[in-house]
């Protein structure tokens, strides 16, 4: 059963890719859809039976992989909760992405290709989350590395695409090198890769020491600290966080599956599945929450001002990741699962309707150029709306509300209860952020789907109303994104911006002649279907993953859950239960002000607080930072090693100097072939004198 | 001494003699017309003698000519590369205005002279077997009276191989003189234990005087000039019969005659050898014809033979054949195809730059040429490798490491022309406009090597070690 689910993508995968156009799109599609939604059917049974209590964990060998000493391990598919609601969480929103992309993706050329790669993907990630040891973990781990990467890269004739690829690639890579550094470091000190062994042996190395870089580290926070970063790249937290927004180059579905829903999940996923480990070093568990409180409230503040309505819901993703790692950190690794769930759903919806709306708006994605578009897709606009009731824990205490009430709130309310160091300073942040996620969240709704059409001014909506409806291939678009990424005036969204003030005035309306259209039924379904996860998934599974009578049991000791801590969240006082509903009720009234009823204060206020808007635009210039301190030094060193190092000693002496030789030796050997006959005749007399010498001297 | 055993032994030698005798009266009575029939009849020749040489072993005429193993795998592999130069040569001749009945004659002669060669085990024999070819080499690459370069070629060859005779002689003179004998098994048994510096320059004029006639450096000088203006056909013949002999009778001198001074001769071998990989590989690279550019890879190639001598063992002289085996194929394989390059009037084209673009218009061919110059790059999984494997494994086994080393990267520079000639034929734009194929025979033989020296040729190494080992433990 197992084997099949994991399995089955990677069998569609190989068809569909290899196969490709000799198949055609519709068989490709239809075998990967297929193969997704059999997976999916067989993972909730699995889920179900764990929720019940009528299923234990097991694990099932697959095939013998590495035999060497001590080094040691199979190819084995382990299942346990952690594991159900990873896998339930994985193929749900994989086939509902897999089907939302036959809307989406209908014009592109190469879909067999893009639904391989996503199965391909889907199976990546089934192996991580099913892994039983480090290695298998990191192969996984590597594996959705590789098909997040082809997949930013997708549209890979526009140069943005390929390079927020490379970007994703390579900032992945200083994160791997830190999970890497920590399977080698657990392999030292346990001397095996095996999670559940290390699990067990890991509180007796609690408190020893293991020299690290010539220092004398304490053993488990240097291991925890290690894996952690691997988690840090994964997941896109603060200081390895500049290539998710950029990964937003790939097609939305992917953003969906990838960058929202599943794979930013796995160092979350990680950690939890780690706890045991991570428990034995407070240090560590410190810095996980510091890093992932900092997170939350970081990337919120980007999300304030972005214009992209992909770029806004990526920051949220970024910042909801760093809500699950400081619950980790603070010891509620139940509650970090449980949003890491809820977060799929919703976070997954978002996406999937900001495709919509692009692509009911013609490939446009700046917010500025959308406006009033409530009446013209309204099931998107449903859709969007149980998202965003779902993001900014819409609920009242003690009656109930949607998934994002439920899981964050959850959140909140344990950094609070918790007594671990730093638990306050993430209760602080939690809750602003908290604030700043509504208003985000209802900025992007606000702007979106109120207001007056602002449509008439964007390129794309332009290129749509002459005719220009021939532009099947994405890339072509790649110079007019770049211009939308960059806008011309640096002022924020609400104010319509006056570059094409003659056409407006033309037009009143600023429809521009323009009408949306509601998006295919096949993109229709996926926003449905999620809905009803956004809405409901809090009330309904809340009960197993963070209530401390009921969530011991479902767990089943596949995480450390800490049930005193968990009663003690129900113990927190009531003004804290309503801080967070407060302050989502503050971001919403604020935003509505902003951008309901003074459609002119947002640039009031950017031009007052211009320095900070700068500063939040230009999102903490952390890419700027980067730029400077390791991107030019890396190109420098390089330049210093390709021109002096390769160009200059390799080559110069190595191969471009043999071949030099080589050639100059061969213009003087066939120069010496005169044709002259005496000449001959005194090469074959020197050579007999020197071979005749060469044996008398000898 | 047993005349009729002596007679019987040397029955290839004979037949080839009388028959070319007979076919040149008939040749003389009948003209031109004959050539046909002469070339067949010469074929059949080879092939009885091919059977007669295998049927009786052992000694004739005392320890003048040796008819073991030995000299059996040399004079199957020379009559087969004779047979096939026969084949391939009627239409060029036609083509040229010269079809005439001599060029089989001569070739027989040429085989009955390396016939002795590989069967020599005294001075005596080895010089007349060495001159009855050289004489009819000398004429055949001059076959082409009328064509400047080909008579220019002709004189070359005879002058510088009268040199080479010269020195040759002189060294023989030098051994007989310090040993008392000409008898290889005389001049073994008196050289061993300290040497005298005469019998020791003996040796070396000896070798240098071999040297010229398999063409290593540096007594190849006239190899380039020789087989570009040599008729395609001949050139053919010298790159694989000629070799063969020179090659086998090197061997059995070194190791029958000489291999109780085996450090005497092994430096200078492994000089020669390493000289002429480096060389045939770089100077190959400045070529422009590919006539020339096969010379030096001949002279390449030898150099990687003597590397398998150089080690000395009867497994390095296993080696030495097998390459020899792989090597006339390979070789015999691109000149089939060089041959078939005409132009549009139907003239022989033979510039490096004739072959672009090749894979567009002729793809078979293209395909051979490719094969066969993948396989003399040594690039596995062509036979090629084998053949350097098989010597340098030998080379190692002797203790030869470095020698091996040197050789195996200097095969690197030979790669480099090889993969050229794959390079024009499909990637470069065709220039020339190509009238390529050139009757059945050359087609046919072009396919046959191919299919020799491509991974297929790997299932014949039972059979083809077999026989060499046989071969070389004949001489130990």
């Amino acid at each position: 059963m197992i084997q099949i689910i994991v399995f089955l993508p990677l069998l569609a995968a190989i068809v569909a890719g290899l196969a490709n156009r000799s198949i055609g799109n519709v068989p490709a599609k239809v075998l990967t859809t297929g193969a997704l939604f059999v997976s999916c059917a067989l993972s909730w049974p699995i889920f179900l039976a764990f929720m019940s209590g009528n299923e234990s964990a097991y694990v099932q060998p697959v095939m013998t992989w590495v035999r060497s000493g001590g080094f040691d391990f199979d190819w084995a598919l382990r299942v346990d909760t952690l594991t159900a609601v990873m896998l339930v969480v994985i193929t749900s929103v994989s086939a509902l992405v897999h089907l939302y992309s036959w809307g989406y993706m209908d014009e592109d050329p190469d879909q067999p290709r893009f639904f391989a790669y996503l199965s391909l993907f889907t199976f990546a990630m089934l192996m991580l989350v099913t892994a039983d040891n480090l290695v298998q973990m990191f192969f996984g781990w590597e594996g959705v590395g590789l098909a997040s990467y082809l997949l930013i890269g997708f549209w890979f004739r526009k140069p943005s695409a390929s390079a927020a690829a490379i970007k994703a690639f390579v900032v992945n890579r200083v994160g791997d090198l830190g999970f890497m550094l920590g399977i080698f470091g657990v392999f030292l000190v346990f001397g095996t890769v095996s999670i559940p062994e290390i699990l067990v042996a890991a509180p007796d190395q609690a408190g020893s020491s293991i020299g690290f870089l010539g220092l004398r580290v304490d053993t488990m926070s240097l291991l925890c600290i290690l894996l952690f970063i691997g988690a840090m790249g994964k997941s896109a937290q603060l200081g390895l966080h500049t290539w998710l927004p950029d990964a937003m180059e790939g097609p939305t579905p992917v953003s969906a599956l990838i960058h929202a829903a599943t794979m930013v999940t796995a160092g979350v996923f990680m950690v939890c599945r780690l706890s045991p480990l991570f428990e034995t070093s407070q240090f560590a568990l410190n810095f996980v929450t510091i890093v992932g409180a900092t997170t939350a409230i970081f990337a919120a503040t980007i999300g304030l001002v972005q214009t992209d309505i992909k770029r806004v819901i990526a920051y949220s993703t970024c910042s909801q990741l760093g809500y699950m790692f400081f619950a980790a950190g603070v010891g509620a690794y139940g509650a970090a699962m449980f949003h890491l769930f809820t977060h799929a759903f919703f976070k997954a919806l978002l996406f999937l309707g900001a495709g919509s709306v692009i692509h009911a708006m013609h490939h446009e994605q700046d917010m500025r150029f959308y406006g009033g578009l409530r009446k013209q897709i309204p099931v998107t606009f449903w859709g969007m709306m149980a998202g965003t009731l779902a993001i900014t824990g819409v609920g009242i205490v003690g009656l109930g509300g949607f998934a994002g009430f439920y899981s964050k709130d959850a959140i909140i309310e344990v950094a609070f209860a918790a007594d671990a160091p730093y638990a306050g300073y993430a209760w602080f942040m939690g809750v602003s952020a908290a604030l700043l996620t509504s208003f985000y969240s209802w900025r992007l709704m606000f702007l979106t789907f109120w207001g007056k059409p602002r449509w008439a001014d964007s390129e794309h909506i332009q290129h749509a109303i002459h005719g220009h409806h021939n532009d099947v291939d994405h890339a072509t678009h790649a110079h007019e994104e770049a211009a939308a990424d960059n806008p011309p005036a640096q002022e924020d969204a609400g104010s319509a911006p006056h570059a094409h003030a003659a056409d407006a005035e033309q037009l009143p309306d600023g429809t521009g002649g323009y009408h949306p259209h509601e998006s295919p039924l096949s993109m229709l379904i996926p926003l449905i279907v999620l809905s009803v996860g956004a809405v409901f998934a809090g009330f309904v599974f809340h009960n197993f993953f963070v209530e401390p009578e009921t969530a011991g049991a479902f767990w089943q000791g596949s995480l450390a859950f800490n049930e005193p801590l968990m009663h003690a969240m129900h113990e927190v006082p009531t003004w804290v239960k309503w801080s967070s509903t407060a302050a989502m009720l503050l971001g919403l009234l604020v935003a509505a002000l902003m951008y309901l009823r003074e459609t002119d204060a947002p640039r009031q206020v950017a031009e007052n607080l211009s320095p900070l808007y700068k500063f939040l635009l230009n999102k903490w210039y952390f890419d700027e930072l980067y730029t400077l301190i390791f991107v030019r030094p890396a190109f420098w060193f390089g330049r210093i090693f390709w021109k002096g190092g390769d160009k200059g000693v390799i080559d110069r002496f190595g191969p471009d100097g043999v071949a030099n030789v080589v050639r100059s030796s061969s213009g003087l050997a066939v120069r010496f072939q005169s044709g002259y006959l005496y000449s001959y005749a005194l090469v074959m007399l020197l050579g007999l004198v020197g071979l005749v010498t060469w044996v008398m001297v000898r | 001494m047993d005349y009729g055993q002596s007679l019987l032994i040397t029955l290839p030698e004979i037949i080839l003699s009388i028959g070319g005798l007979v076919l040149l009266l008939v040749a003389a009575w009948s003209g031109a017309k004959a050539t046909r029939a002469v070339s067949i009849s010469a074929v059949a020749l080879l092939v009885a003698a091919g059977v007669a040489t295998l049927c009786y072993t052992g000694d004739a005429f005392g320890a003048l000519y040796s008819g073991d193993q030995f000299s059996d795998f040399g004079h199957v592999l020379i009559y087969i590369a004779a047979a096939i130069s026969l084949m391939i040569a009627p239409r060029f001749f036609q083509r040229a205005g010269l079809a005439r009945a001599e060029y089989p004659i001569l070739i027989l002669y040429a085989c009955v002279g390396m016939g002795m060669m590989v069967s020599a085990t005294d001075f005596l024999t080895l010089y007349i077997g060495l001159e009855l070819n050289s004489l009819a080499a000398y004429v055949l690459a001059s076959f082409l009276r009328t064509d400047e370069r080909s008579a220019e070629a002709g004189l070359k060859y005879f002058v510088l191989g009268a040199l080479a005779s010269g020195i040759l002689l002189f060294g023989m003179s030098l051994v007989y003189g310090f040993t008392g004998s000409t008898s290889f098994v005389a001049v073994l048994g008196s050289l061993g234990g300290g040497m005298e510096t005469g019998a020791l320059f003996g040796i070396v004029f000896v070798l240098a005087g071999l040297a010229f006639k398999i063409s290593a450096v540096p007594f190849h000088m006239w190899t380039p000039d020789v087989y570009e203006g040599a008729p395609t056909p001949v050139t053919a013949f010298f790159a694989s019969a000629p070799k063969v002999a020179a090659t086998a009778l090197t061997v059995r001198v070194a190791v029958d005659a000489f291999g109780t001074q085996t450090l005497a001769w092994q430096q200078i071998i492994i000089f020669i050898a390493l000289a002429s990989i480096i060389l045939g590989g770089v100077a190959a690279i400045g070529q422009t014809n590919l006539k020339r550019l096969l010379a030096y890879s001949s002279i390449n190639n030898i150099g990687f033979l003597l590397i398998g001598l150089a080690a000395g063992t009867q497994e390095g002289i296993s080696a030495v054949l097998v390459y020899l085996s792989i090597y006339v194929a390979m070789t015999l394989g691109s000149f089939a195809c060089i041959m078939q390059l005409r132009g549009p009037d139907g003239e022989p084209r033979e510039e490096l730059s004739d072959i672009a673009g090749l894979s567009q218009t002729n793809k078979g061919l293209a395909l051979a040429m490719a094969i066969f110059m993948f396989s003399l790059a040594g690039i596995p999984p062509l036979f090629g490798f084998w053949g350097k494997v098989v010597v340098f494994d030998a080379a190692i086994g002797a203790g030869l490491l470095p020698l091996a080393v040197i050789g195996i990267a200097a095969s690197v520079i030979g790669a480099f022309y090889y993969i050229k000639i794959v390079k024009l034929m499909y990637f470069d734009e065709s220039r020339t406009v190509l009238q390529t194929g050139d009757g059945k025979a050359l087609a046919w033989i072009g396919a046959i090597m191919a299919l020799l020296v491509s991974p297929l040729g790997y299932f014949s190494i039972p059979l083809l070690g077999g026989f060499a080992n046989n071969a070389a433990s004949a001489l130990f």
